[in-house]
């Protein structure tokens, strides 16, 4: 039995200060009773010889000086079994859905530990998800993590969901398949978007649900990711499953990181956001990956709103350091009714060429896909130029390109929300495309696929 | 010596402990967690830790080695992939499996492995620090010469071995100027925050090179010099970084991932050993040491992970190689650094960075260099280091991006614009520049062509004429430009898409040698001159934009190397076409 200490100091913010600890450890978990009886959780955050801090996950209103703490020797854990499957949990980890709590097979501690980079296997299979702009240009393959950095006001969540439900790998039908699913201060509406769409598709059993919503307590938010990627862990290297783990909001998450560092009185850096922000982030997004003796795999699909629509803000910049590529979306596209509106050009799949060509999409991938963004780079370029100084002023082949670019935006980027196109469907609309041209400027296909394709 | 810990904030672990010395190696707590000493205060001593420290209680047990953190040198680096404090990952996979445990305790280098030793000095010679005794050929790219270490006092050679020998066995003893004996085994150790002892430093006179069209013929390396790439996310730092150290022509590469993705030290494991290195022909695994410290790695192993890395490629210059360093990111390092002086409640300099940033980046990159080793041998090593910088958001006024430029001489600046049109490497032709190319004039002239200077400086101008041409066409339209100026941006296109543009992941591409560069760009050129020469005859050049022979120019990246002698006669036929015209 520990002992309970009634030695609260002082209470900042979410933070609490307990004096004249024996031996309490760096991130252990603390059970603080209030006065009123009420249990809530935290974890140490620093500790001295003399005190210890604690970060409490649900907040600290209504708490006094005469709560207690105990000390539980043990970092916070989930609770692991393959009945998780089609429940749903609050940000903390405790049932949600009125269910009973599940029978454990073991616990496991939710800051995980990292991979030894010798065990990784490299990420190349090829996902697809139907969508041409992710497939043909900006491919995801298994065990990537990949962001959609979104904007207020866009449709990430249906293109989230779009992907969750059509996602599937060539030639791979029996692989159990889950989704875990973390929402991150996100509203209610929105989480029931993605609830309503699991169980309109029947994947809610096979999915695990991790809800905190925006209303619920924010410091709560910081264990929320982990424990959605502790459950990931479990059921792709010990049960097998190839996993998709989406995480809305990433933002709402760093703000709450923040307001735990301005409580502690750290040196902000950029924009207030702890200076360790990168590590952080980098401890949930490397989670993902596939192991060179485990069957399953982890995909990691975080989703974040760009303060201000702005890449460099530290948020969407840390992230496209850390995870292999993005999805970008741009409010022009969805302005202009162009569903999804992802913006192929600043979009990036760092694992891409690994994916695709022979054996694993077809031959001319990578060819098809780098012709696509230098074309209509080169097309949206001479459209802009129209803009200046009008369209006749384009030379014969720019008009063709800024020609292409239209097209491509309205034939290639648009597709239906329940659009499932194959890969072959993909690359035969970009050759279709591709027939705007003059030939001579295709320069980045070779002259057999041009033979073989286009005429 | 042993004392207590106070206090623990992350990495950082405040503990009483008497009589220490700065950056000696302490271990923490019951797990004996690795850790530096960082500060000496009246009371207590703060100890960065290179290892997770959740579960760490006040009160448990610190102890000091005595030593500085160092890294063991001997046969059996190559190949190896280390984390940021010298730790094989390989091995402690193998002992605790997929996930790195904590408190992970294994030596860096294997003890019991016999290597095959050579000798090669004569009993009764007389040898001092940096003298070989002999050789290990370690893997069949690398001779491992096995040295005096830097600090032996030297002396006469009273007995040698020669056989299989663990690293740690004796092979040599030497009687040492006051007649005490000193034994030689092939490990050495040495302290990784301070740079190995050389005779002298020599201006750098050649070329690395890289295989890549645009770094070799617009922003070269030299070998001994300083290099870095700041760019966005995206724009295609790590993939530089892996091409070169792909294709440089260094006999050996240290390879650091500080700070960075897991999967692409899995992509360099996995790709390496299939790779053949175009100069040996023997894989290119087989000349290189990795040193892993991803970013979900503990922090301060991550700091740690550049001093590791150029530590041991010192080592390897010593031997008398051309070392080639890359270090993907700096900026990893200058964070955790950040990271740590905030723990230490310094006072912080711009941007949160501690004061200190700008001393540190300096000393780290003075560690380059072309330079004569210790011994009689005069051995000759170069080591040049490479150093991605991930400025956040893409802004390069930042204080590492800043600091770096004050040190490194070649400046690759990637370009998130070209990045989005996929022209790779993405590395701006205008902002870009290289400190060497006066250095290296003299290799030009005697190894590449006399013309090939004149040819740079030529193609440099076309790119330069093409970006103020290319405002005066968003002001007034392309209709408006004379003959000549749109010669000039058609050229200038064709530099852009047929000679810079070069994709890393085909096969043929992905690697250029000088000679193919030297045809390449001449044919480019000679498409501009003839296109001047009928512009002088007053004929419309219009007809030329279309001529078939450009598609030709365009093929020519994807001509085999073996096929070269295809292509020697291109630039005449250009010409000859354009002159047909006339």
């Amino acid at each position: 039995m520990q002992k309970e200490y009634k030695s609260v100091a002082e209470i900042a913010g979410p933070l609490i200060l307990v004096e004249g600890v024996e031996k309490a450890g760096y991130e252990e978990l603390v059970e603080i009773r209030a006065a009123g009886g009420e249990l809530r959780r935290g974890k140490v955050l620093e500790v001295h010889r003399d005190w210890t801090l604690v970060q409490m996950f649900e907040g600290t209103s209504g708490l006094d000086k005469a709560a207690s703490a105990r000390f539980l020797g043990r970092g916070v854990e989930l609770p692991v079994s393959p009945d998780m499957l089609g429940r749903m949990y609050s940000g903390s980890g405790q049932a949600r859905d009125g269910g009973p709590e599940i029978i454990a097979e073991k616990n496991l501690d939710i800051n995980g530990l990292a991979i030894n980079p010798t065990a990784r296997a490299y990420p190349n299979d090829f996902i697809q998800t139907g969508i041409s702009t992710i497939d043909g240009l900006n491919t995801l393959v298994r065990g990537q993590k990949l962001p959609i950095f979104s904007c207020s006001g866009l449709p990430h969540a249906r293109l989230a969901a779009q992907i969750a439900r059509q996602a599937q790998v060539a030639g791979d039908q029996q692989a159990e398949f889950s989704v875990v699913f973390g929402a991150l201060g996100i509203t209610y509406e929105e989480a029931e978007f993605f609830m309503n769409d699991f169980r309109r598709t029947g994947a809610v059993t096979r999915a695990v649900l991790f809800i905190n919503l925006a209303d619920d307590p924010a410091i709560e938010r910081i264990a929320t990711p982990r424990l959605a990627l502790t459950a990931a862990e479990y059921l792709a290297f010990e049960k097998g499953h190839h996993v998709l783990v989406i995480l809305a909001d990433i933002t709402s998450y760093c703000e709450s990181l923040r307001e735990v560092s301005a409580a502690r009185k750290e040196i902000p850096g950029r924009r207030g956001f702890p200076g360790y922000l990168y590590t952080d982030l980098s401890t949930l997004y490397e989670r993902a990956g596939r192991l060179q003796d485990k069957p399953g795999s982890i995909t990691l699909l975080p989703i974040l709103t760009m303060p201000e629509d702005d890449k460099t803000h530290p948020i969407p910049d840390l992230t496209g350091y850390i995870t292999e590529g993005q999805i970008i979306l741009d409010r022009s596209l969805h302005q202009r009714g162009i569903y999804p509106p992802v913006n192929p050009l600043p979009s990036l799949s760092r694992l891409r060429d690994k994916g695709i060509g022979e054996g694993r999409t077809r031959e001319d991938h990578a060819n098809v896909a780098n012709q696509l963004f230098a074309a209509y780079a080169r097309g949206r370029e001479a459209k802009e130029l129209a803009v200046i100084l009008g369209e006749s002023a384009l030379g014969d082949d720019d008009k063709k390109f800024a020609r292409f670019s239209e097209e491509f935006e309205d034939r290639f980027i648009r597709q239906g929300e329940n659009e499932n196109r194959t890969i072959e469907e993909t690359l035969s609309l970009g050759w279709e495309l591709f027939k705007l041209l003059p030939e001579e400027q295709l320069k980045r296909l070779k002259p057999e696929q041009i033979e073989k394709y286009l005429r | 010596m042993a004392g207590k810990i106070i206090k623990i904030a992350g990495p950082l672990v405040i503990a009483e402990l008497p009589a220490v010395k700065m950056y000696d190696v302490v271990r923490v707590g019951d797990r004996r967690l690795i850790g530096e000493i960082i500060e000496i205060k009246t009371d207590s001593i703060a100890i960065q830790v290179y290892e997770e420290t959740a579960g760490l209680k006040p009160g448990e047990p610190v102890e000091t080695t005595g030593e500085p953190l160092s890294v063991m040198l001997a046969p059996g680096l190559i190949t190896t992939i280390f984390d940021g404090i010298q730790r094989p990952l390989e091995r402690i996979r193998a002992k605790y499996g997929a996930f790195i445990a904590k408190g992970a305790d294994i030596p860096a280098l294997d003890l019991e492995k016999k290597w095959k030793f050579v000798p090669e000095a004569k009993i009764g010679d007389t040898l001092k620090a940096g003298d070989t005794l002999g050789f290990v050929q370690e893997t069949p790219a690398v001779k491992h010469l096995i040295m005096l270490p830097p600090l032996s006092a030297g002396g006469k050679l009273k007995s040698l071995k020669s056989g299989e020998f663990n690293i740690t066995e004796t092979i040599a003893v030497l009687s040492g100027p006051d007649g005490r004996e000193e034994k030689i085994a092939m490990l050495q150790k040495w302290p990784i925050r301070k740079k190995r002892p050389y005779v002298q430093k020599l201006p750098p006179n050649k070329p690395l090179i890289t295989g890549q069209r645009i770094i070799d013929t617009f922003f070269p390396v030299a070998k001994g010099g300083t290099a870095c790439i700041p760019g966005p996310f995206g724009s295609g730092k790590t993939v530089v970084q892996h091409q070169l150290a792909k294709w440089a022509d260094a006999d050996l590469i240290v390879y650091i991932g500080c700070g960075e993705r897991g999967n692409e030290m899995t992509d360099v494991l996995q790709e390496f050993p299939h790779l053949k290195d175009p100069q040996t022909g023997e894989a290119l695994i087989k000349r290189t040491v990795l040193i892993a410290n991803t970013s979900n790695m503990p922090v301060a192993a991550r700091e740690a992970s550049v001093y590791t890395g150029i530590t041991i490629a010192e080592y390897f210059r010593d031997m008398g190689y051309d070392v080639a360093m890359m270090a993907d990111s700096t900026s990893r390092w200058a964070e955790a650094l950040r990271e740590m002086s905030g723990r230490l409640e310094e006072m912080p300099g711009e941007e949160g960075y501690p004061a200190y940033l700008g001393s540190r980046l300096a000393e780290f990159y003075e560690r380059s260099g072309r330079v004569l080793s210790l011994g009689t041998a005069g051995r000759e090593g170069t080591l040049s280091v490479i150093g991605a910088v991930s400025p956040p958001g893409g802004d390069l006024s930042e204080p590492v991006t800043q600091n770096t430029l004050r040190v490194a001489k070649v400046f690759w600046a990637l370009d998130s614009a070209l990045a989005y049109a996929r022209h790779f490497p993405a590395i701006n032709w205008l902002k870009s520049y290289s400190l060497y190319l006066d250095n290296l004039k003299e290799y030009y002239l005697s190894n590449v062509d006399e013309e090939w200077p004149r040819m740079r400086v030529q193609a440099a101008s076309l790119l330069q004429q093409e970006s103020e041409l290319q405002e005066m066409v968003k002001l007034v339209g392309a209709d408006a430009l004379s003959g000549r100026e749109r010669l000039v941006l058609e050229a200038a296109r064709s530099l852009r898409e047929d000679y810079l543009h070069q994709v890393a992941f085909d096969e043929t591409d992905t690697y250029t040698s000088f000679r193919k560069q030297y045809l390449l760009l001449k044919s480019v050129l000679a498409f501009y001159q003839a296109g001047e020469k009928l512009l002088r005859q007053n004929k419309d050049i219009e007809q030329v934009f279309r001529l078939p022979v450009r598609a030709k120019i365009a093929r020519m990246k994807y001509m085999p190397e073996n096929k070269l002698a295809e292509l020697e006669n291109l630039p005449a036929e250009i010409l000859q076409t354009i002159d047909a015209l006339a």
